[in-house]
């Protein structure tokens, strides 16, 4: 056995976004991921909140502009002639 | 749509004052900046001050555009500006400097600990859900809600969203994880319920 202190839950949880990010070095990814293996809750937090993004990153939360707003505001910038062109 | 994919803007048109070039830009970006202020202000007429004062920005100071950040970054540090002058004016109750947003670390623990990751989008998004998301974000304290909507909203990376607010990439992590384990909290309590229903 080696004397090697594991991660615990909070510092999993402090590394869990930087985690999500690939933003940690691989020792400490392995150590994450050791501790994920046998801890539930750990594991229920990490799926959760990668869940939570992708959630925030669907098209139903990215509504476009409404066609008043955007009428509105090609006028302020005088920009009312391109305003037929459809945006995209 | 995806916005970072359509043909590139030309900068050089821009700077010469092409109208034409301007509009695309217009296109490209007015959606998301309008989202930005909707969800920091949460009123669309605030949303869309926002939106006005942040492309008259642009045209007033295209010039000084140094292209050392991206044209969209600095499109974001400009709309992000906008509205935290206007939460400034708005709400000068509001802390937007607080890192921590809320008492210690007692927000950052855990309590929820229902998996309902695998519950299908339509389902979590449908009616009440899609509600209850957009009520989430809406409780996130100010000065985190602006690092999560331009990092996991809108996609900037650290590095981007910290040039847009003027924090240090340190900041822009403590912040977006408060605020992702804060919204997975808020989620969880109303997601980890419907699941367990389902059971
Ligand atoms: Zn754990």
């Amino acid at each position: 056995m080696n004397e090697h202190a594991h991660m615990n839950c909070d510092e999993l949880l402090g590394s869990l976004s930087a985690y999500i990010d690939g933003d940690l070095s691989p020792e400490l990814c392995q150590e994450l991921e050791k501790h994920l293996a046998g801890c539930d809750n750990c594991r229920v937090v990490l799926n959760t909140t990668k869940r939570t993004i992708d959630l925030v990153q669907t098209p139903l939360e990215k509504p476009d502009l409404p066609d008043d707003v955007r009428e509105r505001l090609f006028k302020r910038l005088n920009l009312d002639r391109y305003l037929t062109q459809k945006p995209g | 749509m995806d916005k970072t994919m359509p043909d590139d803007i030309s900068l050089e048109a821009l700077i010469a004052g092409d109208r034409a070039e301007f509009a695309r830009l217009v296109d490209m970006y007015s959606g998301s900046i309008y989202r930005l202020g909707l969800r920091m202000l949460g009123s669309p007429q605030d949303a869309e001050d926002v939106l006005q004062n942040t492309f008259i920005n642009v045209l007033t100071h295209i010039q000084n555009f140094e292209g050392r950040s991206s044209l969209a970054t600095w499109l974001y540090r400009i709309a992000a500006n906008e509205a935290l002058m206007l939460i400034r004016k708005k709400k000068p109750e509001v802390n937007l400097e607080d890192v921590e947003g809320g008492d210690e670390d007692e927000d950052l623990k855990p309590t929820q600990f229902v998996d309902w990751s695998g519950l299908p989008e339509d389902e979590l998004l449908s009616g009440e859900g899609k509600s209850i998301l957009d009520a989430a974000i809406q409780t996130l304290p100010e000065s985190l809600r602006i690092v999560f909507l331009l990092r996991d909203v809108e996609g900037l990376s650290i590095r981007e969203t910290a040039e847009a607010l003027h924090l240090t990439e340190t900041n822009v992590k403590t912040r977006l994880l408060r605020a992702r384990m804060a919204l997975r909290e808020g989620l969880s309590t109303y997601y980890g319920e419907r699941f367990i229903r389902e059971e």
